[in-house]
């Protein structure tokens, strides 16, 4: 999986599923970015481990980018850039 | 004989429209509200519009409501999932003696995982006093909770007040409204509070639904983990029978708030005066004015409360004695004890809490057999003349 560290990222959008059960990460992603305007940002914060493969893996299959994730003391932030300039 | 139900503050009968709205998600309705066809979906619509309901009657937005079954697991939640989810905050939480035992509980359970707890004192009519709280706010204090008004004694406590102390010092407040939302306004704004418990079988739902309000943006550790319902904060299949009740009975509620808070009023102020007036050596619990519409709690000296409700209940009446747990473990009211009364006074309490079946007829009944069975048990009363020296209980000042 094309897993990146980054850091410093500004997103136009954020969301927090921090404490929020599986599968919520890729729900709110989803449910969000289609708020969002073709090269926004977003920005979903979870604690979920799994999201470091699921959420790389649902970019690649929908053909979003996947920006990176910064690791805090106690949750990611994934950042994903919505597909289409 | 019939039976007038003066307990209110345990339960409701439920309102026959909740019931209605209710039947068809027993039958036909029953399709779980996660799956993606029709009968699924029709749950989930039904869920959906209740939460819409339920957040009307607090002035919240639905996705700040979220569905429990009881009143007691949406304080479990909030006590336990905020401290958890804060804990970078601090490890300080602070209650009140008024708290109900599903605060206070889970509170010590913290306790015992290495928080620290404060347990704010009460004045002798129950109420909190402001500068006490901010005396007890720390840079660690994550979390006050604070209940809206007690069951057992009827007390209104200054929510907006409190809350603001613990929203400038950073921390987040909860408040326990299982016993008010039925008979106050409650807008969760003007109250500032970030969290908020109810209990539909309180307000003339069903039993077996509460919900949690949860102001936007506020971070919860769940307390039952598995699927995604409640937006992936409290797993399980909803109960949609009672979720719909729920909201039916919020609907109701919102509508008829004012006209049931001027009924209970006056009946309250009619039983309270009457049993002051026709009873010796009794007193009224709570504070007088700042009290729930349809409470009305005293502690009648030299006889116990379970004896009370046993010759009440002879003569068709149904009363409690503090609250439902210490009534049946024969222990004093730990909120009474709190509120400095001696623990031989507080073995005399009843509650009457009124609702909307009753009628000034069933007051005054009560009125007339109420002094009756205090006298016949004074006639047998071992305190009949007083506690004994040297104690005192001619009053329900506090020994500090």
């Amino acid at each position: 999986m094309n897993l990146r560290f980054v850091e410093g990222i500004k997103a136009d959008v954020t969301a927090d599923v921090v404490y929020m059960m599986c599968p919520m990460h890729l729900l709110k992603l989803e449910e969000t970015l289609k708020g969002l305007d073709r090269g926004q940002i977003l920005e979903i914060m979870t604690d979920y481990d799994g999201a470091l493969d699921d959420i790389p893996g649902w970019c690649l299959r929908t053909g979003n980018e996947f920006l990176g994730v910064e690791e805090s003391e106690d949750y990611y932030k994934f950042f994903v850039r919505k597909k289409g300039r | 004989m019939g039976t007038r139900y003066f307990d209110h503050m345990a339960t409701n009968p439920m309102r026959p429209e909740v019931l209605e709205a209710m039947m068809p998600f027993f039958k036909e309705s029953y399709g779980n509200p996660m799956s993606l066809y029709k009968l699924g979906q029709s749950a989930r619509q039904a869920i959906e519009e209740a939460r819409l309901k339920v957040a009307d009657l607090v002035n919240a937005r639905p996705q700040e409501v979220i569905f429990t079954a009881s009143g007691a697991e949406a304080n479990n939640f909030a006590i336990r999932g905020l401290a958890n989810a804060y804990v970078k905050k601090g490890r300080h939480i602070v209650v009140s003696r008024m708290d109900h035992h599903s605060v206070l509980n889970p509170a010590r359970v913290l306790e015992k995982k290495g928080f620290a707890v404060t347990y704010l004192p009460v004045d002798p009519a129950g109420m909190v006093d402001p500068g006490v709280l901010e005396k007890a706010m720390t840079d660690e204090t994550s979390l006050v909770s604070i209940i809206h008004a007690s069951p057992e004694v009827g007390t209104i406590e200054p929510i907006a007040e409190l809350a603001g102390i613990a929203k400038r010092k950073g921390a987040l407040f909860h408040t326990d409204a299982v016993a008010s939302a039925g008979y106050l306004p409650i807008d969760v704004d003007a109250l500032g509070v970030d969290a908020l418990s109810l209990s539909a079988h309180e307000f003339y739902g069903p039993k077996g639904a509460g919900a949690l309000y949860l102001r936007s943006g506020t971070r919860i550790m769940p307390l039952i983990y598995g699927g995604i319902q409640e937006n992936g904060r409290r797993a399980g299949t909803e109960n949609v029978p009672a979720i719909v009740g729920m909201g039916a009975a919020a609907g109701l509620t919102r509508l008829e708030l004012a006209q049931r808070a001027e009924k209970l009023s006056e009946l309250r102020d009619r039983l309270i005066g009457g049993a002051l007036a026709k009873i010796k050596n009794i007193h009224l619990t709570g504070h007088p004015a700042l009290r729930l519409p349809g409470h009305a709690s005293f502690c009648v000296e030299f006889i116990e409360g379970e004896s009370m409700l046993l010759m009440l209940q002879a003569k068709g009446i149904y009363a409690a004695s503090g609250s439902a747990c210490s009534s049946k473990a024969l222990k004093a009211s730990p909120v009474l004890l709190a509120m400095g009364m001696s623990a031989e006074l507080a073995h005399g309490s009843i509650v009457f809490s009124l609702g909307m079946d009753n009628t000034v007829e069933d007051i005054d009944y009560a009125l007339g057999e109420f002094p009756a069975v205090v006298g016949r048990l004074r006639e047998i009363s071992p305190y009949a003349g007083g506690w004994g020296a040297p104690k005192e209980a001619d009053s329900c000042i506090p020994k500090n």
